[in-house]
């Protein structure tokens, strides 16, 4: 309770735009312990994944789909050696190029389908929220059952049927994702809409006369999207689960198109009963490191947020009387 | 909504109402999903194998060249006979598929939910317990990593080391060939077949074949609740109500033991029936890399073979079964918790 205003906060007035960001992130910079190292760690692993996707060409030995060099095939399934750093597999590609070249493809259709939910579900949570009524009903009605269904079989079914139409490749896979996550993003934002809508300051706004597009965008909008960073974060972790499902069920991308890392485990399921470890082992491990590096961030970011959760660092806080118990309270 | 004090009986009414939409929803979309998309189920299926006549005729056969909306009627009418239709290359009627193939998701289901929950709510209880100390650490990174392991490369992994490399436990399907074949089932659940036959041979090899799907299933299911657990201790913790009983002089553990964990596990009845939706997601995973017979395994098949009507009857029943639990579940609530009402 005695604790102040954390010190570091911008000065209000010189640079608007700068401090709208750094009251953004506030929360982040005043984490603490714990939260704070997840955050970093988390980070930086997110961004290592990021860094080997940007400069794939540069870190993969050879290409996803090379089997030969010099006009020498690969060895089949050679274990992990000098040459081959993690192994090849039953086609005789090199497992570390996969990878590396997998983290590509995750991204990219993490990032389409973020993009398509986010920009799909938040405006449709916005809308349903403040203007409520039938529109409300229905959206929530499709949404909830979207909801329950059991999200991997609605990814395989669209993917599944879009394989048919698009073919597979990584619009099909994103398309496949979006649509489980859309109504994530719609409830949250819906929700959140409801509560913000009967606030003073927007029923101030609409008493001043303005239009509720405006209300929307000026006074709705920037309080409800604070959700959506720790949600999206999140969401991408199980977007990178759910794409890797489906590459396992056969159903992500095109191997022809692109490494992925579900299917590379897929495949390696038939060579665990020989005992052949490191074509499973190491895609494997890269879906756990991506997915824990952005779930560390989400729930970072959700704990500073949430003010629940959250632990305000101690301030030592001068009263000015005594000098003796300066020490700092809370 | 707004209204005040009303009985647990018409909130149960009220509840069974609003299922009705949601289940009408859902039917309209798994219709509109795998019968107006693709076109033309029957040629998809059996296209190229099967003379156009023969297509033809089986389209008649099935009312496929009738127009959309008496096909729509006739879904409809034919889910509340309780007939999910049946299946274009094999000719398995859904029902069947779900009574044979469904014993096994079921088995699988119902013992990784028991893994998931003890270890969940195990290391849930302990980490939110600790807050912030090393235990809270190692819970909540446990809990993070688990949720971030796929089933299936968790399963692999199990696979490569108590199969392969120890070669203590089975790899695949339910039971060895020779159990297989002379089991004489009754439920169609191998471990209670075995039990009622009282062939403990039989009993031990199925429990064999068990352990690693039920487990691997189970742990990754047990990330959610961790998670769960956590944040509920914690929140429970900082209720006034813990404060009145500090205040009281009852001692911590008796605090801790008897008020805080008991409120903080009852919404995790709510998040069962939640992951029961994972769970199937889960099991068509863990199915397919167990080579596990369940109903999900089988969903693949028949997505491989293009056969519309099978994928669509199992989905529909994957609806069905998750509404039906959520139902069930919100009884639970409203029955322990009297605030929910509508």
């Amino acid at each position: 309770m005695a604790a102040t205003e954390p010190t570091d906060r911008a000065p209000v007035g010189s640079k608007r735009r700068l401090g709208g960001l750094r009251r953004t992130l506030a929360p982040v910079s005043e984490a603490r312990g714990m939260t704070r190292t997840m955050l970093w760690f988390g980070a930086g692993l997110t961004l290592s994944f990021i860094l080997i996707a940007v400069f794939a060409p540069v870190i993969a030995p050879y290409d996803f789909d090379t089997f030969q060099a010099n006009g020498q095939r690969f060895a089949q399934l050679e274990a992990p050696s000098a040459d081959h750093l993690m192994g090849t597999n039953v086609q005789s590609t090199d497992v570390l190029s996969r990878i590396v070249w997998g983290t590509r493809t995750e991204l990219k259709v993490v990032l389409v389908s973020l993009f398509f939910s986010i920009t799909i579900g938040v405006p449709l949570g916005l809308l349903s929220g403040y203007f409520g009524g039938k529109l409300d009903r229905v959206l929530v009605l499709v949404m909830d059952a979207l909801f329950v269904f059991p999200f991997l079989l609605l990814a395989i079914v669209i993917a599944f049927l879009l394989a048919d139409k698009v073919g597979q490749g990584i619009l099909t896979a994103a398309i496949a994702i979006t649509v489980v996550y859309i109504p994530l993003y719609f409830r949250v934002v819906r929700n959140h809409t409801i509560s913000v809508r009967e606030e003073p300051f927007v029923e101030a706004a609409r008493a001043l006369g303005a239009r509720p597009f405006t209300v929307i965008r000026k006074y709705v909008f920037f309080n409800v999207v604070q959700n959506v960073p720790p949600l999206a974060t999140l969401n991408a972790a199980d977007a990178i689960l759910t794409l890797a499902a489906l590459g396992f069920l056969g159903y992500g991308i095109q191997p022809t198109d692109g490494a992925e890392w579900g299917y590379d485990v897929n495949r390696a399921v038939s060579d665990a009963a020989s005992g052949i470890w490191w074509t499973g082992l190491f895609p494997g491990l890269a879906i756990v490191l991506l997915v824990v590096g952005l779930t560390l961030v989400g729930e970072g970011l959700s704990e500073t947020i949430n003010p629940v959760l959250r632990k305000r660092p101690k301030v030592d806080v001068d009263l000015g009387s005594t000098s003796e118990d300066e020490a700092g309270i809370l | 909504m707004a209204a005040k004090g009303t009985s647990l009986r018409q909130y149960a009414l009220t509840r069974l109402a609003l299922v009705i939409p949601m289940v009408f929803i859902l039917l309209t979309l798994v219709f509109l999903l795998m019968r107006v998309a693709p076109g033309d189920p029957i040629s998809s299926a059996l296209g190229g194998r099967v003379p156009k006549e023969e297509v033809d005729k089986i389209k008649a056969d099935l009312g496929f060249d009738r127009p959309i909306y008496v096909q729509y009627g006739d879904y409809l009418a034919d889910i509340a006979r309780g007939d999910f239709g049946t299946a274009i290359t094999d000719r398995r009627e859904v029902r069947d598929i779900i009574k044979e193939n469904g014993a096994a998701t079921l088995e699988l289901t119902f013992f990784a939910m028991i893994v998931a929950i003890v270890v969940g709510v195990t290391f849930g209880l302990l980490a939110g317990r600790f807050r912030d100390t090393w235990i809270d650490g190692s819970g909540r990174m446990f809990g993070i990593i688990i949720y971030a392991t796929p089933v299936f490369f968790l399963g692999l992994m199990a696979q490569l080391f108590f199969g392969s490399y120890l070669g203590w436990l089975p790899t695949s399907d339910r039971a060895s060939p020779i159990v297989d074949a002379t089991l004489d089932t009754h439920t169609n659940i191998y471990t209670i077949d075995t039990l009622i036959n009282r062939d403990w041979d039989a009993f031990v090899d199925v429990s064999k074949h068990l352990i690693l799907p039920a487990v691997t299933l189970g742990l990754v299911t047990a990330g959610v609740y961790i998670r769960l657990v956590r944040v509920n201790v914690i929140r429970t913790m900082k209720d006034d109500y813990i404060e009145a009983a500090r205040a009281r002089g009852i001692d911590e553990r008796s605090v801790v033991y008897n008020h805080a964990f008991r409120n903080a596990l009852v919404p995790v009845i709510t998040v069962v029936g939640l992951t029961i939706a994972l769970l199937l997601s889960g099991a068509v995973l863990t199915e397919t890399t167990f080579n596990w017979p369940g109903i999900g395994h089988t969903l693949i098949l028949y997505l491989q073979n293009r056969d519309y009507t099978a994928v669509q009857g199992i989905i529909v029943v994957f609806a069905l079964v998750v509404v039906l639990a959520s139902l069930i579940i919100d009884f639970v609530n409203a029955y322990i918790d009297p605030r929910i009402r509508y």
